[in-house]
This record gives structure tokens, sequence and C-alpha cells, in this order.
């Protein structure tokens, strides 16, 4: 295996918009927002950025193609900027780009932002695009949840769980995520709910009830990256670096090949792997403070306990109900409210989750802080459907080199 | 060697109306519909139209035949989905029967089926005869109560065949009982009554008269006499005007089905045939402008004939619907608030749909040769993460295959003509699999390992442009156990 990432890359700054339903803001105004947090947490200037990336997944709802939206918001000074989009792993890969460009030595100092302005669509849910020509005659007129709801069709069948049982997991996770976007001023859902509001949400794709889907939110988010050296010359202490990036992209067996039985993420348990790998981990149960997943739906946080080797596979619904991924818990998920309660404006959730390891590491994470000292913080994102998507895998922690 | 009809299949739509569902909801206004309000009458669901109909009853006729032996191809139907564009090319492309083909539609009358069946009984190529109707009926119209949505095929050719034509008889007169333009959605009738007495009485029995005599048989060799007509008892007067024992009228599945325009004399032909012994003499009429009359003697091959739905089968495959505005839904005869998420654009780009025929139409997929996994769509890199060899695949139809259901789910947030859109992962029993779309399903049925077979259907209406693309959808299997004739 190459030599990876790990410690190469040190976050400078980071920043994030409140996320919500921003009726009074453009895409220009959330990355602004974003932004401006991040250099004055950086403490530098705009014109000390060598590159940026855009990570944004719906443009023509928004902002429009290239990367000229951002350069323009921001007012970079004619530097490189390129916009990446890979579904719900956007805001990750947006982060990857500005921080190969610095483990490359290509630049000092690099910017990733992501953003999402979703509410000028006229309804809730995300916007139905085409998929490509032979996908639009092919593929079923599906929604997201219709296709994440599938899992659960799947990890019933094969692991005999009750459906009773699955639900009640399922509920967990929601009403954990909302606890968690109780203590958080910047989620989009600060609401406390119970068991029962979940369990008697409308049915939105068998089984997914309203409040086993996330939020579909405006927002931005913002990293600013260096070198560790550059980050101490800079006077900075208790440095955050990047351990490992990881991205792991179906390839089509899921979809077409019958070896996999749609009950889990093959790029998940793929890129988890190889992101342990990266970033030296042997035992994750153990190893790991906090995980920040791609919960856009309830059962996709459920089975990705699994795919991230965490939870023993079949042992997931336990785990939660056991309290083990609660803030309280012993590997807090989602302690931030995660996508179902923080929201997920697509092109940001990477970046997000990101932030909220970065603010636990340094111990600024307010009134949701951990007090155990967390150490190495994992976040996943998943983009597209269960059976052909793209898996991103970040792993940061404090830097002890 | 002998020409005639060799095989026979037939296709009812799985819906039910109730017709008490549209006396109710039309009472108030015309109480003569208050007494019609019995039975129930099929329905097409909202992806099914002539072309798709067409497709399945093709499918159930060739049940254990040799495709490959079809050489043409004639489609009758007064309600074809495409006015230029051949819909028997579409439907040949969907049974994937290749290019070497003749094929025409025939429309316009209510007996363009039994003269494209007279047509291919003269012998020549053998010929796959269909037949198809989905019936545009204006609300409160008494058409909207006798109508029916079906479809008939028969295989006529040399060889073995379950029936012969003894003889036949036909006759035209522009006699307008009712009409449709290209301008108008609906039929426009005359009084049932008069098309009785001054239509079906003064035409029919002397074409009757004129085919036994051909055939050099007395009307009392009939022993099966299908002629559709709506008014009750016309079949009845018309058979004893013309000295056919009453005992041999057929009956015109009104109480089942509705009657099925150009297609209903082919789908009672196909009811006939189900039950006929060999050396039974069935008798068909068509009529429409005219009278089209034809004489079949069954032989002792049909008792070979392999178990297919036919009509029988199709009619116990049957849900009822006692919800009369998700018919009127269904038709577009309803201006519904369908949501934003219905404004998105279906626009097909039609070099694609060329490019990918086989793929779309036909539902070929690959065979890879290196190492036998099949998959769908055939691609040019094999799908098997310890083969991926590049173009060893050769195409390998799905359409016949049956797959079971790996997981599935009910969607109440994507836009779909009957909520919940029902779709899923379709394994298939050799390999292969698709995510797709599923049809004619509760969703109380769905669950893992629960066989699915496929059936050719709309998948979208582009109704900017009018265009509407097929595609493949998963339906339960099990409704293919019953047989009609067994």
């Amino acid at each position: 295996m190459a030599k990876g990432i790990r410690d190469k890359v040190a976050i400078l700054g980071m920043g994030c918009s409140k996320f919500g339903e921003r009726w009074d803001m453009n895409a220009e105004d959330l990355m602004v927002e974003a932004y401006t947090e991040a250099l004055g947490d950086a403490g530098i200037e705009t014109k000390q950025i060598d590159a940026a990336w855009l990570g944004t997944a719906i443009e023509e709802q928004h902002v429009g193609k290239s990367a000229v939206p951002l350069a323009v918001a921001l007012r970079l000074p004619y530097i490189p900027v390129t916009r990446v989009e890979n579904f719900c792993a956007t805001g990750t890969e947006a982060f990857r780009g500005a921080v190969y460009a610095v483990a490359s030595g290509a630049a000092d100092i690099a910017l990733a932002l992501g953003v999402e302005k979703l509410k000028d669509t006229g309804y809730g849910g995300l916007p139905q695009r085409g998929r490509g020509t032979l996908p639009n005659m092919t593929w079923p007129n599906a929604s997201a949840p219709g296709y994440f709801a599938q899992l659960a069709a799947a990890y019933r069948a094969k692991h005999g769980s009750a459906p009773e049982d699955l639900k009640r997991a399922m509920a967990h996770v929601s009403v954990k995520s909302h606890d968690n976007g109780g203590r958080n001023a910047k989620a989009h859902l600060r609401n406390k709910i119970t068991i029962g509001t979940v369990l008697n949400s409308p049915m939105i794709a068998e089984p997914l009830g309203l409040y086993d889907c996330c939020g579909v939110s405006d927002g931005a988010a913002c990293a600013i990256v260096t070198t560790p050296e550059i980050a101490r010359s800079l006077g900075k202490r208790d440095l955050v670096s990047v351990k490992a990036l990881q991205v792991s992209v179906s390839n089509g067996t899921e979809a077409q090949h019958n070896s996999w039985d749609g009950s889990y993420f093959a790029t998940t348990r793929i890129a988890a792997t190889r992101a342990y790998q990266e970033a030296g981990i042997e035992r994750p149960r153990d190893e790991i403070s906090l995980i920040e997943v791609h919960d856009c739906f309830s059962v996709t946080e459920l089975v990705t306990m699994e795919d991230l080797h965490i939870s023993a596979e079949g042992r997931a619904i336990h785990d939660i109900l056991d309290g083990f991924y609660d803030a309280d818990g012993t590997i807090p998920c989602q302690i931030d409210g995660g996508l179902k309660c923080f929201g997920h404006p697509i092109g940001a959730s990477g970046l997000r989750m990101i932030y909220e390891m970065y603010l636990q590491m340094q111990g600024r994470a307010g009134e949701r802080q951990r007090q155990d000292m967390p150490r190495l913080g994992l976040t996943h994102n998943l983009g597209g459907f269960p059976h052909q998507n793209v898996c991103s895998i970040s792993i940061v922690g404090r830097y002890e080199g | 060697m002998t020409f005639g009809i060799l095989a026979f299949g037939a296709y009812i739509p799985r819906l039910r109306l109730q017709r008490k569902a549209i006396a109710d909801a039309h009472g108030w206004f015309n109480a003569a519909l208050k007494g019609q309000g019995k039975g129930e009458r099929a329905i097409a669901n909202w992806d099914e139209d002539a072309v798709t109909m067409a497709v399945e009853a093709a499918r159930d006729c060739l049940t254990g035949q040799d495709a490959t032996r079809v050489e043409a191809v004639q489609m009758a139907s007064t309600t074809f989905p495409f006015l230029d564009r051949l819909n028997s090319g579409v439907v040949s492309e969907a049974l994937n029967l290749g290019q070497d083909l003749a094929t025409s539609d025939a429309g316009q009358t209510q007996r363009a089926a039994t003269s494209a069946l007279m047509t291919a009984l003269r012998g020549g190529p053998a010929t796959l005869v269909l037949a198809a109707e989905k019936r545009p009926v204006k609300a409160a119209s008494p058409l909207e109560m006798t109508a029916g949505d079906g479809a008939a095929a028969l295989l006529v050719g040399e060889g073995k065949p379950v029936a012969t034509l003894l003889a036949s008889a036909t006759r035209t007169a522009d006699f307008v009982d009712h009409y449709r333009t290209p301008e108008s959605e609906f039929d426009y009738q005359w009084e049932e009554r008069w098309i009785r007495d001054a239509g079906y009485m003064p035409l029919v029995p002397p074409a009757i008269k004129a085919c036994l005599a051909k055939a050099g048989l007395g009307p009392e060799a009939v022993t099966r006499f299908c002629m559709p007509a709506v008014l009750a008892k016309v079949a009845n007067s018309v058979a004893k005007a013309a000295g056919i024992a009453d005992a041999a009228v057929a009956d015109n599945l009104h109480a089942v089905c509705g009657e099925t325009g150009a297609a209903h004399p082919l789908v009672m032909l196909v009811a006939a045939l189900e039950a006929a012994k060999p050396g039974e003499k069935i008798m068909v009429v068509g009529f429409g402008q005219g009278a089209d009359v034809l004489l079949f003697e069954v032989t002792d091959a049909i008792a070979d004939l392999p178990a297919r739905l036919g009509v029988k089968g199709h009619l116990a495959r049957r849900k009822e619907e006692a919800n009369y505005s998700k018919f009127l839904a269904f038709n577009d005869t309803i201006e519904l608030e369908r949501g934003m998420r219905a404004e998105a654009d279906k626009q097909t780009a039609l070099s694609a749909l060329w490019r990918n025929r086989a793929t779309v139409t036909s539902f070929v997929g690959g065979k890879c040769t290196q190492c036998g996994t099949l998959q769908f769509p055939k691609t040019r890199v094999c799908v098997n993460p310890n083969c991926t060899a590049i173009d060893t695949q050769v195409p390998e139809p799905f359409a016949g295959k049956t797959g079971k259901i790996n997981s599935y789910t009910a969607d109440r947030l994507t836009y779909s003509p009957d909520p919940p859109a029902c779709y899923g992962m379709i394994q298939f029993e050799e390999g292969g699999r698709w995510m797709m779309d599923f049809t004619d399903v509760d969703e109380k049925d769905l669950a893992v390992g629960h066989p699915m077979r496929m059936m050719f259907r709309v998948k979208d209406i582009d109704s900017q442009r009018g265009f509407r693309r097929y595609f493949w959808k998963a339906a339960p299997a099990a409704q293919t156990e019953t047989s009609g004739r067994a």
C-alpha cells in the first residue's frame, strides 16, 4: 500500500454556517458565513490561500456550474479553484483535494468549501435529477429514501431480524440525533422527540417514516489546511491532523452481480479497512473516539455501524439499543446531531462532519463536548444508492508528531 | 403440414373496475347508468396501452412455440398509442423477433382484427396476429360501462394447427354506428337499437350464410358463435336469424371483462378455443362498416398445446378496483394536482433509445463467454469480480426469466401515477439482477425471495412532447401458475 496521508496535513482553521431553512440567504451568503469563521479561526488572510476546492452537488439549484461561484463569492486572488461533485461524498472530496494539494507540496495553504442551497426547490426532499440517457430509461422512478429503505428488507432477510426490533433500533438512532442536535446551536432540527414519534410518523418509503429521514437543509462548511510545520510557524498548538482519507466507488458489482445481498455497503467495508490501515488503527472499536456517519436515513446509520467494523455483523441493533453510540456512550455517533438534525446540505456535509471532529479534538464543542479527550475521529459519507455508490471516509485526530 | 391457427393467447389487465363505482359516481347526473352498475370491466393499469397488452398476449401465445419461426406481425387496434410510428414494430422489438420480419398495423374499424386474421389465414408467412385495445371513454357515457381493455394473439402458419379455417366471408358497408376523428378524443355514438336493427341484423346474417355456403355446412354445424355486440341479446338474435343454435352463442364476457373493441372478436375466439374440443366448429364475427365472418374447425392438436394463461387465466388474475377516480386519473381524464415531482422532464433521447434498443425494448442482457456470468444490461466489461473480461459477452434474453425480490420498498415520496411506487432489486435465478419498477403488485405482498416475472410496460410518459417510453417491470410470478388450458 502507498504510504498514505497520515499526519502530512493539519487543519489550520474551520468554519460552518448555521444549517437550516435559510430563506434569507443565497448559496454565496452561506459560503461567506462558513468562510469568515474559518478564516478567523486560521488567522490568515485570503491572499495566503494557494488553491481552493468547491464541493457542491446539485449546483443547478443555486450557484451553477464550475468553480467560479466560489472564487467570486470569496473574491479569491485568481488562484486555481476546482469544483468537485461526487454525490453526498462531495464535501469530503473537496477536503481531499485541498489536503492532497498541501501534501504534494503544490500548495502551502489550501481551502475546501462545501455548500448546498436546497430549499429553493419548492418542496421537501431532494430535487429529482436526470441520471443520464440509459439510466433514465431503465432505472426505477425512485427517491433517495426508497433506495435506502431497501437496506431494511435485505437486512431483515439476512439476519432474521424481527421488523419491529429493527424499527425500534432505527427509531433509537433518530431519537439520539434529536437529543444531540438539541445541544447544537447550528443544527437545523433541535427538538427532542420520543421513540413513539418516530414509530408513528407518516410512512415515506417502507419501512422509513418521516422521522427516519434526515433534514434537507441549506448550509456551508469550510476547511483551511496546511502542513503541521506551517501551522506551527503560524503559532498554532493542539494541531488536528489528517490520519486517513479513503474513497471507494462502486463498479457496478452490487447492481449487477448476485454476490451482494443488499444488506450492507460494500464500499464502506472496503474504504473503512483501507482507512484504518492508512491511519494505523488496528482495533477500531477500541481506538476510535467519535464517529460521524452518513445517517441520511436511520437504517443507513444502523448498517454502517457494522460496515465500519465497529459493531459485529448482525449486532448493530443491540449496540444501538444498548446506548453504545449515544452521546454519553462508548463511541458517540452524530454527537452534533448528524445529517438527521444538523441537516444535510449535500456539498457541505462531509466538511460539517470534519468540523465537528476538529472542534471535539480541540475541546471547543461547547455544550456537547466529550470530556474524555477524544483522540481519533472518523467521518463517513455515502453518495448515490446502496447498490451503486460513492463512500468516503476521513479520519482526523490529534497531531502527535 | 396444414395451414391454420398454430397457437393462441390473450391478455386481460389485472384491474377490474366495479361498474357500481361508475354508477355511484354518475348516478346523480345520468340515472340510467344505475341500471348498468353490475359486474366489472377490465381496465388497463396506468402503465398499460394497446402496445404493452399486445406484447403480453403475444408472449402468452408464443408459450412453448419457437418464436424464430414468426415471419410477420400484424397488429390491429383503433387505439394505437402512436399515429406515426409502427406499433407492431415496437411489439416486435419487445418480443425480440429480429429484423427479418414483415410488420403492419391495421386500424380504423372494429373489424380490423378479424380482417387482419383473414388476411393472414390466406396462406403465406407465419404471422403473429395481434389485437389490442385500450378504449378512451368519456365520463358518464354508456361506453364507459360497456368497454373493457384487453388483447388477443394468434399464431397463424404452416404446421399442426389447433384450428383450421373452413371458410370466410366479408362484407363492406359504410354503416356509421360510431366514429372518432384525429381531433376527437372519444367515440361519438348513435342509438344502440338502431345499430341493432339497421346494422347487425341486415348485414351479418347474409355474411354468415355466405361463409357457411363456402364451407358447405349448415348453420347447425356451428358449436360456438363468437360475435361481440354491446346491446344484450344482439348476438342471440343474429344467431337465430342465421339458423345457429342459441346454445352455441358464446358469452361476450360483458360481466367479467367488458368489450375490448377491435380486439374483442379475437378475445372471444381465444376463449372459445380454450374450451373447445376437437371437431368443434367456431364462428367468429367482426362487425364494423360491414362484417367479417370466419369459420374454424378445432383439430386434435389442441390437446397438445402447452398450458397458457389465455383469457381464462388472465380473468382469474384479477384485482377488484372500486375507486372510480383512479380510473379517471389513469386515463388522464381528470386534472389531478400531481405535485412538483411530476413536473420532471421526461424527454427521451431517441438516439440513445435506438442505440440501446436491445437493452431497453427487448430486455436483452449479456452472458460472458469466458466465465458464464449472466448480467443485465450487457456491458463491455464483465461484471464478475473474478473475470472482468472485455468484449466477451453475447446477447442473453432476460424477458422470459423469473427472478426473486432481493430488496424492495413502497415509496410514497417519489412521483408515481399509482402510489406508493413499489420497486426493488430483482435477482434472476440463473444470474443477473436489476433494480426495477414493480407493477401489478400490492404493497402487502412484497417480500424478499418472492418470485417475479418480467412484463413490458410504459415506463414514462413525456407529457410535454407526447412520447411514451417503454421498459420492463417486475410483476408477481405466481400469477402464471394457473393455466387457461391445461
